[in-house]
Formats: C-alpha cells, structure tokens, sequence
C-alpha cells in the first residue's frame, strides 16, 4: 500500500523523526517499506538505503509558492500567455500555455492573486510533454520571440501525478515566496502488507505501528458528522439473511449532495495512494477505506426508492439464488454461485458484497441523493466468491483479508461528513445499523514466564501491558498475569487462549523490537541422535561417481509422456501406469512427475552434445510411480549414468581417439559396485527397450536386479540430436543397491608369503559368456586362488571358426604358508580340468 | 724397513695415476696395473712370507690399508666418471614445461548439492539431523495442518501446483516434513533439517524457477526461544559466510510460525557499503524463520503450553548464487556443462 507521509501525519507526530528512520523501523516490525517515492522532500544522502528511491526532490531555492498578479497575452501566440508573477522577491513574466490560466486573461490584476508553484532557471523537474518521467533541467530559451527561463508547474512536472492538463493551483493561503517542497513537500511509503497484517493497509494503521514504535500518541479520527435533515429511520430499511456471512450492515443517508470534483487536495493524496480520483462522492468512499480501513459503497438513493415503487426501499443482503447473474460497475455480467453474497432489494440484486457494486444503482452525475453503505462480511466467504470470479478491487482486498465490523459506523459517519463538506447536501441524522452477529474482542492472558519461555526475554508484567497497550490493547495487571482485550480495529487475535498467547507474543516481540532479543544458543535437551541411512548411501554414491570423473547433473522432475515415450523405440509401447499429471502445468511440456530418470538424462545429453564432444553424467533422484495403496505415488530413489564421445579427454599429444564403449561404462559401474563393496554382483544379457538388444547387460545380485547398463538403442539414440558416438547408459534403482550393500565389511589380511603367478589361457566357443569361465575358475580355485584377471581376449584362424582364447593372469596365494609346486600344480590341474569337462575348453598351449 | 717404504710409494704412485685416469677403459687398466695379480701391492703381499715374524704383522696391516686406500679411491673415481657421464646424457634432454598437460576428467558435484553439503555439515555439528519426506504431498500436510486451512488468505502466498487426483499437489514448501518429523518422534524432542525439491506454480525467468530446493529446519523441546533462533541462524551464517557476518532480524509472516522472522546477512560482497548484490542496501535475504505457531505443534503431537520450538527455511540455490554471483537461476537445471564445470 502507497502512504504519503503527509497523510500520515493527520494521525501522527513525525516531527524530528527522519525518513530512514522511520523506513528502518517500519520495516525492522514486519511492515517491510520496498520504495519510497520522494515528492519534494529531500532524498535520504548515500546511496545505501534499506529501499528503493523514486521521485525527485524539490530544490528550496529554485522551487517556491508564488502568486500570479496578472495573466496577460502573448503577443505572438493565441495559445500562450504571458504570467505577471511575484515569487516573493521580485516580479518575473512567466509564459506558459496552462488551459486553466486562459479563463484569467486580460481579466487585468487580480485578486486574490493565483497561487502556484513557481520553477526558478536551472530547476531540475519532470519533463510534462515527454512520455512517462523523463527529468529536464529549466534554461532560458526565446519562445514565439518572448524570452522564458522559469515556468509555473503541473503536478506532473513536480512528480506529484500524471496531471498535465493545466498547473497546480495552490490554496489562497499559501504563503508566497516560501520553498514549496516546505510548504507542501512529500515522501510515499509502499509498504508491503503481509496477511496477518491487513489490519494496516490503511493510513490510521500505518500510523498506528508508527505511534506504538515510536511511543507517540495516535490521533484518532473524527468519525462524527454535523446532521442536520430528519431521522434516517423510515427513510430505508436493512434486512439481513445470513448474519455468519454479513455480522453487520451501516448505512446512513445524505441529500442535495452537489457531484463535482473532489478538492484539489483530495485528489492529489488519493493520487499519491495509488487511487484515480471520480468525483467528490466515489472519492469519498476510496477516501475513507484508505484513511481508516472500512471500504464504503455509495447507492443513489433516488434510483432506490425507484425501484421500490416510490417507498422506502428496503437493503436486502442474501446469497445467490441458483443460475443467477449480476452485472456490475465495470458493465461485466458475471454468473453467480449459491454462497455468494449479494446486497439486493425487492426489485433484484445489485452488488457482489464486498466486491463490486452494481451498474443499476451507482451514483451519476445527476445523484443528488445518497445512501451510503459501510458493512462487514465473512472474508472466507469473500475469498470463495473472489476464487471464482478471479476479479479484485480495493474493497474486496480488504474485505477478504478481514475487516473489524466495529469499523462499519465509523467508517459511514466518517463519509457522511466528508460528503458534506466536499459535496454540500444535508446529512439525515442517525444511522441505521443492523448488528446482528457481534463480534467478541477476545482477552487473552500471559505471564512473564510466557514471555521469557517463548522469547528469551526477561520482562514485568507491567512492561509486558505498557508494550500491549501502545498497540491499543486494554490490559490489566493482576500479580504476575496481564491480562490484554484485543482493541476493536483487528480480527487477528485469536480467541483460543493457547494461540491467542502467541498473537500477542508476537505484538510483544515486534515492538520490544527483535534487535533487542539476545542470540543464543540452543541449551535445550538434545534429541536422541539418527543417522540418515539413505542420505549417507546416496551420498556416498556420489562421492563413488565422482571420484571416477563425472559430472553430477540435476533436472527437472516435472516432464511430459511425449518426452519420456522417446527414450523408447518406435513401437514399444511405454509402461500403461498412469503418471501424476499437474491440473494447472505452468508449462505445456512439464505437467507430469517423470517416471524415468533416463529421459531426463537423455535431455541434458542432447543440451550439451554439441557443446562437447564427450560427455560424462550422473544424476541421483526420484521418479515417481502410481501407487496401489492411495493417491500419493511411490517416489522411488534412482541413479542414472550415461558416457559418450573419446575415451580421453582432448590432448595435444593424441592420435586418432578411441570412443567409450560398453566396457568403459562396466567399468564404471564395477568400481561404483566394488565401492560399496557389493560382492556376489552378476551381468546377465538383458532386453531393456532402451538399450541395444546385445549391448546390454541386467546387474543381479541373487535374484534381485539392481540396474541395467548398455549402449543406446541406435532407434532411441537417432530420436535424439545427439553426436555420434554410441551412448553408454546405466540406471540403477537405489533403495535395491542400499539393500544389497552389506552394513560394513571385513578386511582380508594383506599376503605374509610369496604370490606364485601364472597365465592360462584356454580356447572356448564363441558363444560362452567369459563371466561363466572366470565364474568356474574362481570357485574351483577356492581361497588360494587370490585372483584372476581376464588380460587378453583373442580371435584368429588357428583358432578354428567359433573359437575364441581367453587369457587369465592367476594369482595363487596362502594365507599361512609359502605354496610349494605340488599343491599349485594340483590346482591347476583340477581347475584345467573342469574347464575342459564343464566348459568344453581346452587348454592353450 | 723396506717393505713398509715400498708401500708408501705402491700407495702413493697408484693415487697419483687414478688421478690421471678419465674413462672407464684407463680405469680398468689402473686397477690391473695397481690392483691386479701382477700388480706392486700383491707382490708385497706375496713377499711377506720372506719376512720375520716381527715384521710381518706390520707390513701385513700397511699393505691392507693401502689395499682400501686405492680401491676406496676407485670407487669415488668411479661414481665421479659415472655422474658427469649422466649429467652430459641428460644435458640433451630438456621438455617444454610449459605445454598443458594431459586433461584428467575431474568429477564434480552439482553446485547446489555442493551447498547443500555445507549447509548438512553446518547443522550437523549443532546436533541436526536430516530428515526428508516426500514431494508429491497431500494438501493437509503442506497447508492445514501448518496452519493454512482452505480459503485462508495465507494460501496466497504459494502458487501451488494441484495435481489432478483430489487432494494431491507438489509440495510448495518442505515444512510438511516438520509435521511428518514430529508425528514421527512426538514426544521426543527435535533438532533436524529438512532438505527437498519444491514446486511452484511460477513463470520460469531468471530469478524464479518451478521447481527448486529448500532447507527446512525444526528444533522442538521444552525449553527453545526466540533468542535460541537467532543465535543458531547467526551460528549458521557466521560459518557459512563468514565468521564476522553480521544478521537481522526482520518481522514477518509465516502462517505456520510467530512470531515470523526474515533473516537478513550482511551483504559478503561489499561488506554491508551497498553493492548491486545487495541492490544498495546493504543486507542478503537470506531465510524466513520463527516460533513454530501452536496449531503447528498440535498437529504434530506437541502440547505448546509445554513445549516450544523454532524452524526455518532457506533457498541453496539462492544461496549459491550469492556466493557465486550467479545471475540467472536457470542456470542449475539447464546443466550447461559450461556451467557445471566452474563449481
């Protein structure tokens, strides 16, 4: 909300207290200042300030109250005139081409003479002609041969307003030749107001928390009106069906009202505050909801009386019945719904309560009387109607956040009387006021233990109701007990005495000031300490991954089926479960929890293929599975990994590079698994769509898959703009890893005696797994078979056709003794032996 | 005594010729000429059978130390030729040192969960565990049991994401998981941190994304203040930023806590002057923070007249990007690798 400062000032003494200041402290108290527009005061020094500076100040000698004596023509231009002016020093002729100078010419000296705000050479102000805010400096120029080095300014050139129409006339009292920024200079805070704090979103209650933070007094308003026409009673009658929804309803009636415009002052601080000011009586009721905070609705009673067939018209508030609609001020037709409130009478509605009034029974040009609305209305039930119809004013921001129904007479009173005094008329005494759902201002108590338990902060009950108190609370202290009554301007203080505790815990904090709050540390019961088993699992994979020189990647979860169906061949068809679609996507290709980690993979490969040519990726993360037990889909914890491009890394020394392959990317998985010392670990050919059907391998441990690893589908990899390289890829599902990786593991003891070493190769068929070979030798080698190592896989003619020769380095080893030649030479010759049993192989010699 | 004399002179000869010799080709031939079989030294110790049995100790011991004296000398000579030797080899072999080496892949994490790490590690040492609890939430747990009911003016400060299944959104906060910790542990007391991705209803620009991480904290027990809020947070940001960074606390609103505080960290890039980091005002936002409300202690079992407690939440990613001048958020999920290898 945008509060001028002068505004401000009706309620509160500002003297002595600076702008920064008061920004700093407004802001420290949850009442955050995001820009300050300077209107003529001075711009805080420095350039470090806690919010944005807009605005231009006024410089005191160059911009000052001056008064025109005379306005005459200008001899070479009908569209000019030429200013007599006395800007308390000496007299100056000023031109200016002001429409609402024009009525003034030839009219000879006048008097009273015109006050306006003068702009002396060299003046630094808005440019009125330029588009938006554009700041010129003022210099002597030769206009239609009259020379011109000053000017009469417009509330645009001052930066008070948009208003460019014709110069700014200021009060007869004005006294000439004083600064102007002195005179009439000022700052607008826009403050941000949170929900709790609607209560503020009016200039009282700015002034307010300034009052209470500053321990200055509050000047309330007048909310008393001079009436003087006969008894309202009579004239109008309210009827209420639904008190829950609308505790109360004010309304008052004035008559003879003249519609014009507001006073030049009135429309200049509605301007400041963000409002487009109407005419004396709409801007009466904005006035009042920025003032005080009770938004008002203005009905001209003529065409209510109309509709009631020439009698006293009656206010009906109702909800709407089924198929109803409403048209309102802004001339749209809106459908209702049955919970919505409408202010209606005999004939039919007229209002959205709370919203929007109708188009029937606004106030014209040609109102003369006017029955003036100030109720009070469920804001949950406002928030349900705004839902639907998806449309905001001032009135319902308000009324949707919370309004105390207190502030409905004053608020109508307030309004009568600057009706009056704006618009002329008489004001008919009394208000009719139908309350039928009072509103219980809760008391709530708390001690100093309170305060100190929940704050950390020592005070005496006394301290703790003087602190309420400057807020408007009405304490009483009894022993160590304040008792506090919510004052009857908020709805936030809750009626249950635990919260409500909190509530005024918080107002105790705010004004205390948190600055003034000691730190300290934590000196409360330590909980029982946790680990976090499968964080430290997945972090430990990623140290693995890491290790081995990838690069860890983390995506969006949010994805499209059409996105995800392209990590598949054309004609597999994806996994029918349905996914967790968004009901409201920001964004046409995310509105789906992805069900696969590859996809997201496969879209950052595709970002970076042509950024390098090899790429190395890892991500650890959820996809999301439809789930059999509810609602809420399983979210299970996967790890992705996908290499492609040269096996090294570009070199000035390399010859031709060799690509990454299946083998590379197995054996990054077999350090990941030896890592986390999974043993027991199989790799079986697998037929993941994915993957290419015989580059493609399941990782088992038991029975149990934990992933699958291979190269691209050459299908996929070509749905993809992707370099061409193979894509080796692996996924793994995580919580199986978890499973499978043993809690701790046991150190084998480091070789006391001497290794004898050995190469065998054997030749087998082509077709034979070497898994299965090494599989054979490692269990008929028992324990003192240390290690076997494939070195060597060989192919050739004087192989025969279907052979192949693998070459296995042996390592035989004793824990407790030196091996003799015997015992290595029984072992080979048993391993050798079920080779060529079990395997067909035969020794290579 | 001849003999000893004629030792003297063996000794003393053969020094003088080693220190003539310069390859190894002289060298073999001084050792045949003064340590071989035919050389003066052996003859002397052929000759001492042919002395007294007085004199044979004495020149037995004379002509053994000149034995060492020369083959010591020798050996020197030796290792003398066999390093200027080396030293003339390696003067030919020189490497331009300053060519690049050969590029290593150097794994990295990803920049947010590098800060993620730090802030664990932070938390750990001040006894927080992590706890993490699902995304896909049910709006109970991500509003109304924090304090949000339906049609609560409070809902409008999330752009939630509904899902199309009733009662189903992605989480907008990772506060459902100070439910889920204290429904879990109730009555225990609590100190964790809550780490997470969350999900909002935002345009995709450089300040905002739709999808991004928070870390939640929650510390309940029978004795927690405010006071024990800022100080921790301050703890925090001290070993986070740096260890003289100063804080502030702000009011705010939070539904699910109050009193609510904004945490502001002295801006680390100009020390609190004004800088565009900090837009001229010399302060980072850096978290939201308070007193666990009532309802929310209730929801999870607590009883407030008997407990209190504090939490608070705060964005890695923002974090990451103050700490690294990163300008646009888009950066961290695009995962440019131009990116990604500067962390």
């Amino acid at each position: 909300m945008r509060a001028p400062l002068s505004w401000i000032k009706d309620y509160v003494d500002l003297d002595g207290i600076s702008i920064e200041e008061l920004a700093h402290r407004l802001t420290m108290a949850g009442l955050e200042i995001e820009e300050i527009t300077f209107v003529g005061l001075p711009l805080p020094p420095g350039d470090k300030h806690d919010f944005k500076v807009e605005g231009i100040e006024w410089a005191r000698d160059k911009i000052v109250v001056a008064e025109v004596r005379e306005v005459g023509p200008h001899p070479n231009a009908d569209r000019l005139t030429l200013c007599r002016l006395h800007d308390g020093d000496g007299e100056h002729t000023v031109l200016t081409g002001a429409p609402n100078l024009f009525p003034y010419k030839g009219q000879g000296p006048l008097d009273p003479p015109l006050k306006v705000a003068y702009a002396r050479e060299g003046t630094t102000l808005y440019d009125g002609h330029a588009e938006g805010w554009q700041l010129m400096t003022l210099k002597k120029a030769l206009i239609r041969g009259v020379e011109s080095y000053s000017m009469v300014c417009s509330e645009k050139e001052l930066g008070i307003s948009e208003e460019h129409e014709g110069i700014l006339f200021l009060p007869e009292d004005a006294p000439t030749g004083i600064p102007l920024a002195d005179y009439m200079g000022d700052a607008v805070l826009d403050i941000a107001i949170t929900p709790n704090i609607a209560r503020n979103a009016n200039i009282l209650g700015v002034a307010r928390e300034i009052a209470a933070l500053f321990e200055r007094e509050l000047k309330q308003p007048d909310t008393a009106f001079k009436a003087e026409g006969s008894p309202v009673a009579g004239q109008f009658k309210i009827q209420i069906e639904n008190p829950e929804l609308n505790p109360r309803f004010v309304a008052g009636l004035i008559r003879d009202v003249k519609i014009q415009p507001s006073p030049g002052w009135v429309q200049r601080r509605l301007r400041l505050a963000g409002q487009r000011p109407i005419n004396n009586i709409v801007d009466v009721t904005n006035y009042v909801m920025l003032d005080i905070g009770q938004p008002l609705h203005a009905f001209d009673y003529d065409e209510l009386m109309r509709r009631a067939g020439g009698k006293p018209p009656t206010l009906i508030t109702r909800t709407a019945k089924k198929g109803e609609k409403l048209t309102t001020l802004d001339e749209v037709e809106h459908p209702l719904q049955d919970f919505t409130v409408l202010v209606a009478d005999t004939k039919g509605s007229h209002s959205i309560a709370g919203i929007m009034g109708g188009l029937d029974t606004e106030v014209t040009e040609k109102t003369t009387n006017v029955l003036l609305e100030g109720a009070n209305w469920n804001f949950i039930n406002i928030r349900q109607t705004l839902g639907y119809l998806k449309m905001n004013s001032e009135a319902s921001y308000r009324f949707s956040r919370g309004v105390h129904p207190a502030l409905a007479p004053r608020g109508v009173g307030r309004g009568l009387e600057l009706m009056r005094q704006w618009a002329g008329g008489t004001v008919c005494e009394g208000l009719v006021d139908e309350y039928p759902q009072p509103y219980a201002d809760p008391t709530t108590e708390l001690t100093a233990e309170d305060v100190r338990r929940w704050l950390g902060i020592d005070l005496a009950a006394k301290d703790i109701a003087a602190i309420l108190a400057r807020l408007g609370f009405a304490t009483r202290v009894k022993g160590e007990v304040v008792s506090a009554t919510a004052p009857d301007h908020r709805v936030d203080i809750s009626a249950d005495p635990v919260i409500g505790k909190a509530d005024l815990l918080e107002e105790i904090a705010r004004i205390y000031g948190y600055d003034n709050i000691p730190e300290t540390r934590l000196a409360d019961v330590l909980p029982p300490q946790r680990n976090n088993a499968a964080l430290e699992f997945e972090e430990g994979v990623r140290d693995l991954l890491v290790r081995q020189g990838l690069q860890e990647i983390i995506t969006y979860r949010l994805t499209s089926p059409e996105r995800e169906d392209k990590r598949l061949p054309p004609g597999v068809a994806p996994d029918p479960k349905p996914y967790v679609t968004l009901k409201n996507p920001i964004s046409p290709d995310r509105f789906a929890m992805r069900k696969s980690m590859l996809a997201s993979m496969l879209e950052i490969l595709e970002r970076n293929a042509r950024l390098r040519a090899r790429l190395a990726f890892f991500e650890i993360g959820f996809v999301y599975h439809d789930s059999e037990s509810g609602p809420l889909p399983d979210e299970k914890p996967r790890l992705v990994i996908a290499i492609t491009g040269p096996r090294d890394l570009p070199n000035w020394q390399s010859a031709e590079p060799e690509l990454l392959d299946y083998y590379d990317l197995k054996g990054i998985a077999e350090a990941l698994l030896e890592g986390l010392h999974l043993t027991g670990i199989r790799y079986e050919p697998g037929q993941h769509p994915s993957f290419h059907p015989g580059k493609q391998a399941r990782v088992l441990a038991g029975e149990r898959q934990l992933g699958t690893l291979g190269e691209l589908h050459p299908a996929v990899h070509g749905q993809h703009d992707l370099g061409p390289a193979p894509v080796l890829v692996a996924t793994f599902a995580l919580d199986a890893l978890m499973a499978a990786a043993p809690p701790r593991h046991e150190m084998r003891e480091v070789p006391a005696f001497p290794p004898v070493l050995e190469d065998l190769a054997f030749i087998v068929d082509e077709a034979l797994p070497a898994g299965q070979v090494q599989a054979l030798i490692e269990q008929t080698g028992g324990s003192t078979l240390a290690g076997v190592r494939l070195f060597d896989v060989y192919r050739g003619e004087q192989l025969g056709k279907g052979k192949k020769s693998l070459a296995y380095a042996l390592t035989y080893q004793a824990a407790d003794r030196t091996l003799t030649d015997d015992e290595v030479a029984k072992l080979r010759k048993k391993i050798i032996g079920r080779l060529e049993r079990e395997l067909g192989a035969a020794l290579r010699a | 005594m001849d003999t000893l004399k004629q030792l003297d002179q063996i000794e003393k000869d053969g020094l003088a010729a080693l220190a003539a010799a310069s390859d190894e080709e002289a060298l073999a031939a001084w050792r045949t000429a003064h340590l071989g079989r035919k050389s003066g030294l052996m003859a002397a110790f052929d000759g001492m059978k042919d002395l007294t049995k007085e004199e044979r100790p004495l020149v037995g011991r004379r002509a053994n130390e000149v034995k060492q004296a020369l083959e010591s000398a020798l050996e020197k000579k030796q290792s003398a030729l066999r390093m200027a030797a080396l030293e003339a080899s390696l003067s030919g072999e020189h490497l331009d040192v300053s060519l690049p080496g050969r590029a290593q892949p150097l794994g990295r994490l990803h920049p947010v969960n590098q800060t993620l790490r730090r802030i664990y590690a932070i938390f750990a040492e001040m006894g927080f565990q992590v706890y993490r609890s699902r995304e896909v939430e049910s709006d109970d747990y991500n509003f109304t049991f924090l304090n949000i009911p339906a049609h609560h003016p409070a809902r409008d400060m999330w752009d939630t994401f509904h899902t199309d299944r009733e009662g189903v959104i992605l989480r907008t906060h990772t506060s459902p998981g100070q439910i889920h910790a204290m429904r879990e542990y109730c009555p225990e007391t609590i100190r964790v941190i809550l780490p997470g991705m969350v999900y909002r209803y935002e345009q995709v620009t450089t300040r905002s994304e739709m999808q991004f991480n928070q870390v939640e904290g929650l510390a309940v027990g029978p004795n927690i203040t405010f006071g024990d809020l800022k100080g921790t947070l301050t703890d925090f940001a001290r070993r986070l930023f740096n260890p003289q960074v100063r804080t502030r606390f702000r009011a705010s609103h939070f539904p699910f806590t109050e009193p609510s505080a904004e945490m502001d960290v002295e801006c680390f890039v100009c020390m609190g002057d004004g800088c565009s980091v900090c837009k001229g005002t010399g302060w980072l936002e850096i978290l939201g923070s308070g007193m666990v409300h009532p309802t929310v202690l209730r929801a999870g079992g607590y009883d407030p007249e008997q407990v209190s407690g504090f939490a608070f939440g705060m964005g890695p990613e923002r974090i990451t990007m103050l700490l690294h001048r990163i300008t646009d958020i888009r950066h961290f999920w695009r995962n440019d690798v131009r990116f990604l290898e500067q962390f």
